[in-house]
């Protein structure tokens, strides 16, 4: 069963929906001069029914979601039947005339819909799956910048006769990060551990830049549990070092806030904006990437926005915040 | 170190990375006992290699390509302009476009983490070969230099482009005009304009004039053929405009 509480799912439902009642408002009428009135009629009956329905999808997920997809399809049908007999009965009470449509035939006309909705949105899940697979294989692509491998490398060349428990704790974090950067990343996965990638990165990346690089965190509040695409920040935060960080001489600052606002999570990320340098293809490929990706995961309620104001460059990424437990 | 012969090779290292100047050290130290040399300096970016180089002699520069404030490749092409050039050999972790660049003009170069032997083998041959053609560099480098270089009594001198009011070409050199003063560069004026593209504005067969440095246009009363002049901003100098450029003059009023 689709999740009815997003956005996303909501509206292409209430789209379909509305034109199936539109087609079959057109279909009765005789005339055009009839059709507004039996439109409205239509859909006087057809919308409370349709919310209400996608409201009871939205609460009752997580029961619908333990029936699986036949039993939740029968549940639905029931709940619907209720539904339209009662939406009958009020609307013969209210109504001075007799209703123009059936008992029967305002059932099937929404059995029909209801099918024809889940029927459009099972196929949409279908299509976008190879679309997450494939995602994931351009995400790897976008990913892993060539120079911070062999620069990283080398910086630990350097460090083995001088310091070798450094080197060993940089060859740690670069296996950590290559784990995550080679698996399979389809599922969300826990915020802590983004973060916790993201620190690993940034302890790779100032061991080469030294002073130059210094990080502002601020994740005090963040919802720990709460689930994300992986490397959904990494990539970003590489981006950061590579065009704010590296072309500046004397290094600069790069902010990272993480915090739950509105159940939503939000995170900000800021860097010196470099006006010299090649400013480039790679930094747009992995913001279309992470783009995408949330588009995948959240539909609509996941956002991505960035730009430059005073000289300093700022992607913000809202996504619905959903904790580790209750998730799907 | 200082009781090195002037057989022994001095080389200098550029890398704006830390770790990456300490790798390359200890790399040279093993070079050693089958190569005598000299490690001159460090610097941290193109600029910096510049400055030793105006102070001391060096005869093999060791230089990473991407390094803030000047690049490799920009410092490269300075130091290619110097009366006697020391060898170069670029360093690089990933670059794809500048190792094809290499590649195609035959510049040699390291990729990091470099090894012992290919160093070895690098700087033998930088010691032998002649340095790398200005010309090469130039086909190499994939965006304009920042400055020019203009070579005073065996120094560097950089001017930095954003200051340069006008280009023009006299018999074998180009004159580089800024507010304070003249210089002269052995280079071509149309390379010039190739080069800094939509910086300057070509308004006569001999002149390159920067577009920020039009202060206005002036008729030209005095001349047979009545055309316009430049005025320059700063200095009020006025440039002739050929009568081949006369259409420069409308994209400006």
């Amino acid at each position: 069963m689709p999740n009815f509480c997003n956005l996303g799912v909501m509206l292409r439902s209430l789209v379909v929906a509305n034109a199936f009642v539109a087609a079959a408002a057109f279909l009765k009428t005789p005339s055009w001069t009839a059709l507004p009135v039996e439109l409205l009629a239509t859909a006087s009956f057809a919308e409370p029914v349709l919310i209400v329905s996608l409201a009871l999808l939205c609460a009752a997920r997580v029961p619908l979601q333990r029936m699986g997809y036949a039993g939740a399809v029968a549940a639905l049908a029931v709940a619907q039947l209720a539904l339209v007999w009662l939406a009958y009965k009020v609307g013969t009470q209210l109504a001075e005339a007799p209703l123009s449509l059936g008992f029967a035939q305002a059932a099937v006309l929404t059995f029909f819909v209801t099918g024809c909705v889940l029927g459009y949105l099972d196929l949409r899940s279908r299509a976008l799956e190879p679309a997450i697979a494939e995602a994931r294989i351009q995400a790897l692509q976008a990913r892993i910048r060539p120079h911070f491998l062999y620069n990283s490398i080398n910086a630990v060349l350097s460090l083995i006769r001088s310091e070798p428990r450094r080197a060993e704790r940089a060859l740690e974090d670069l296996a950590d990060l290559f784990r995550v950067l080679m698996a399979e990343n389809r599922t969300l996965a826990p915020l802590a551990s983004e973060i916790e990638l993201v620190r690993q990165y940034l302890a790779l990346e100032s061991l080469r830049l030294g002073e130059r690089l210094r990080v502002a965190w601020q994740v005090d509040t963040m919802p720990a549990d709460a689930l994300v695409p992986p490397l959904v920040l990494q990539p970003l935060v590489e981006n950061a070092v590579y065009h704010g960080i590296e072309p500046s001489p004397g290094g600069g600052e790069i902010g990272i806030v993480v915090a739950q606002a509105a159940g939503r999570l939000e995170m900000t990320l800021t860097n010196p904006w470099a006006v010299e340098g090649r400013q480039t293809a790679g930094n747009r490929m992995a913001i279309a990437n992470i783009r995408e990706r949330l588009q995948l995961h959240f539909d609509a309620e996941a956002s991505m926005r960035s730009g430059v104001e005073d000289g300093i460059y700022r992607v913000t990424i809202r996504m619905p915040y959903i904790a580790e437990k209750a998730a799907p | 170190m200082t009781l090195a012969g002037p057989a022994v090779p001095r080389i200098l290292i550029v890398d704006d990375e830390a770790p990456a100047r300490a790798r390359l050290r200890d790399l040279l130290d093993e070079c050693r006992p089958s190569m005598p040399l000299a490690v001159v300096d460090e610097a941290k970016n193109g600029r910096e290699a510049l400055e030793v180089l105006n102070r001391e002699k060096v005869d093999i520069v060791l230089l990473d390509i991407r390094m803030p404030e000047m690049d490799g490749m920009e410092a490269a092409r300075h130091i290619a302009g110097m009366p006697e050039p020391p060898a170069i050999i670029f360093t690089t972790a990933f670059d794809s476009y500048a190792i094809k660049a290499f590649e195609l003009n035959a510049i040699d170069y390291l990729l990091k983490p470099i090894r012992l032997e290919r160093l070895l083998t690098a700087l033998r041959k930088a010691h032998a070969a002649p340095p790398v053609s200005q010309a090469a560099l130039q086909a190499a480098a994939n965006q304009p230099r920042r400055h020019l270089s203009v070579h005073e009594r065996g120094k560097i001198h950089l001017v930095p482009i954003a200051d340069v009011l006008y280009l023009r070409a006299e018999l074998k050199y180009v004159t580089v005009r800024t507010l304070e003063r003249e210089y002269l560069v052995e280079e071509s004026l149309t390379s010039l304009e190739t080069e800094f593209e939509p910086l300057f504005v070509r308004i006569h067969r001999n002149c390159l004039v920067a577009r920020t440095a039009i202060a206005g246009f002036e008729r030209n009363a005095d001349e047979a053929e009545s055309g316009w002049a430049v005025v320059v901003k700063g200095t009020g100098e006025k440039l002739a405009v050929s009568r081949r450029q006369q259409h420069v003059v409308k994209q400006f009023r």
